[in-house]
């Protein structure tokens, strides 16, 4: 499907400092508690590691980090037409009765979050699950919703938000981009 | 992967192989966890026509089925319909009519897979036909050969012992000379196929055979070998187990000619003794029990790739 830029929604230092605002919101709300961030695959798993970084900076220690593939989880295996490609799931040992905050770059029909809650059930039982995403774009089909948000923003059905960050894309950016 | 069925290794290619491969790096991991188990496969059934004695391929299948969660049913020859005479064609039409979703099958004809695979709405999976292929054991060797060497390319690769009667040996040869790596058959004349060479199609100057050890171990990257398979062999085709040994057996002496870095593989069940001793078996370059583990993370990304999605 071809997409349209529509608009761009962050340049890189917005970007960037976003994310480094969402890290100091999770430790504020943690109260000093030891965290392990776990980044979805793909883009959350870069996120998840620079606002590990930020987090260090700030408190001189490092949350543990983790990478999780929710592609095993997924509702609609029998239903997309491509087969999605199952990225590494790598998740620190004895995450029972830790506090675990979830990182996603998108939060939109909340099915991967869905997906990801289900995966982590089968790690053990966690002392708390947050979720951190850069965008929440409105659209949920299930009862979901994030503990820190980047940024909040009203979008149509047929718009599509692609979040970029340079570890993947080589650019850091948010772009607003409509099916045609 | 748009393919429905896997065959053989012939009619893979490149890139279908390395989609396996890296699929499998993601599910080692799921046997690592606390709990070994995805939801992927939940509702799909999984049918092990086994035709053939086996323990590792078989429950190596049944475990990565397993462990994708899809339900998983062995049939096995002697316990089935097949000893009151039943026909191969009719077993598969009887497991087509009750839905199953893959049929993984070993049989003692080869071509049998793909007799099935034209006959039934299920996927088939080879799972060893005759002297023809055993693809999954050819891709977790790969597997194998691949995170210890780093790479699948450039390498020398000496297969040695029962090529006569060796589905691993053909699989094998066709994955490996695919990616541009030589590889050395070594067995007794007996026991070595006439024409062999001319099995590869593309790439058939990285195939080379040899009678000589010597010859096949020297500055090998990897030394595989074949368990001489005495149920196929109503002749002689050797004057001793003893001199067998001794010509073709892996020793530690023969091991000392290889690469220092050399890794030893074997597809199993072993004869110790016969084709390889008991120290090199247990020794610091086996990978024999790598192997082994590698089948359940690659046959679970088969699995995956053939029915998920």
């Amino acid at each position: 499907m071809p997409l349209k830029l529509n608009y761009q929604l962050m340049k890189p230092a917005e970007l960037t400092a976003t994310l480094d605002h969402m890290a100091e919101e999770i430790l504020k709300a943690n109260d000093g508690r030891p965290l392990v961030l776990l980044g979805i695959q793909r883009r959350g798993v870069p996120m998840a590691r620079r606002m590990a970084m930020r987090m260090a900076e700030k408190t001189q220690t490092k949350p543990q980090i983790g990478t999780l593939d929710i592609n095993l989880y997924r509702d609609d295996l029998t239903r997309v037409a491509f087969q999605p490609v199952v990225r590494r799931t790598d998740i620190p040992p004895n995450i029972d009765d830790r506090d675990v905050v979830l990182v996603d770059d998108v939060l939109y029909t909340g099915r991967t979050i869905r997906a990801a809650l289900d995966a982590l059930c089968d790690f053990g039982r966690m002392r708390t699950i947050q979720l951190a995403v850069l965008i929440d774009r409105g659209h949920r089909e299930l009862p979901i919703e994030a503990n820190f948000i980047g940024k909040k923003i009203t979008t149509k059905d047929n718009e599509v938000v692609e979040v970029k960050l340079t570890e993947i894309d080589g650019e850091d950016a948010i772009y607003v981009m409509e099916k045609t | 992967m748009t393919r429905k069925h896997l065959l053989g290794i012939q009619d893979l290619d490149r890139e279908e192989i390395l989609e396996i491969l890296d699929t499998a790096e993601s599910f080692q991991e799921v046997s690592t966890r606390p709990i070994k188990k995805v939801p992927t496969l939940r509702g799909k059934t999984i049918i092990n026509l086994f035709f053939e004695a086996s323990t590792r391929t078989r429950t190596s299948f049944e475990i990565a089925g397993k462990r994708l969660s899809a339900d998983v049913v062995n049939v096995s020859a002697s316990t089935s319909s097949v000893s009151k005479g039943e026909t191969l064609i009719d077993t598969a039409k009887t497991l087509d009519a009750m839905a199953a979703d893959c049929v993984v099958i070993r049989h003692s004809s080869s071509g049998a897979p793909n007799t099935l695979a034209r006959l039934t709405k299920a996927s088939i999976i080879n799972a060893g036909d005759g002297a023809h292929e055993h693809p999954t054991q050819a891709l977790l060797d790969a597997f194998t050969i691949r995170m210890r060497k780093g790479r699948l390319d450039d390498l020398k690769v000496a297969i040695i012992g029962d090529v006569a009667h060796s589905r691993v040996a053909r699989s094998n040869v066709h994955l490996l000379t695919k990616f541009g790596t030589h590889v050395w058959l070594c067995s007794t004349p007996t026991l070595m196929p006439q024409g062999v060479q001319h099995m590869v199609c593309e790439n058939r100057h990285f195939l080379h055979t040899t009678n000589s050890m010597d010859e096949a171990v020297r500055a090998a990257d990897v030394i595989m070998m074949l368990r001489v398979q005495f149920e196929r062999m109503n002749e002689s085709f050797f004057p001793s187990i003893r001199e067998y040994f001794r010509y073709f057996g892996l020793s530690r002496r023969r091991v000392e000619q290889a690469k220092p870095d050399v890794i030893i593989m074997h597809p199993g069940p072993m004869n110790r003794g016969v084709e390889i001793a008991t120290d090199v078996a247990d020794g610091p370059y086996s990978v024999i029990l790598d192997q082994v583990a590698a089948g359940v993370a690659v046959r679970m990304s088969i699995l995956y790739l053939l029915l998920g999605g």
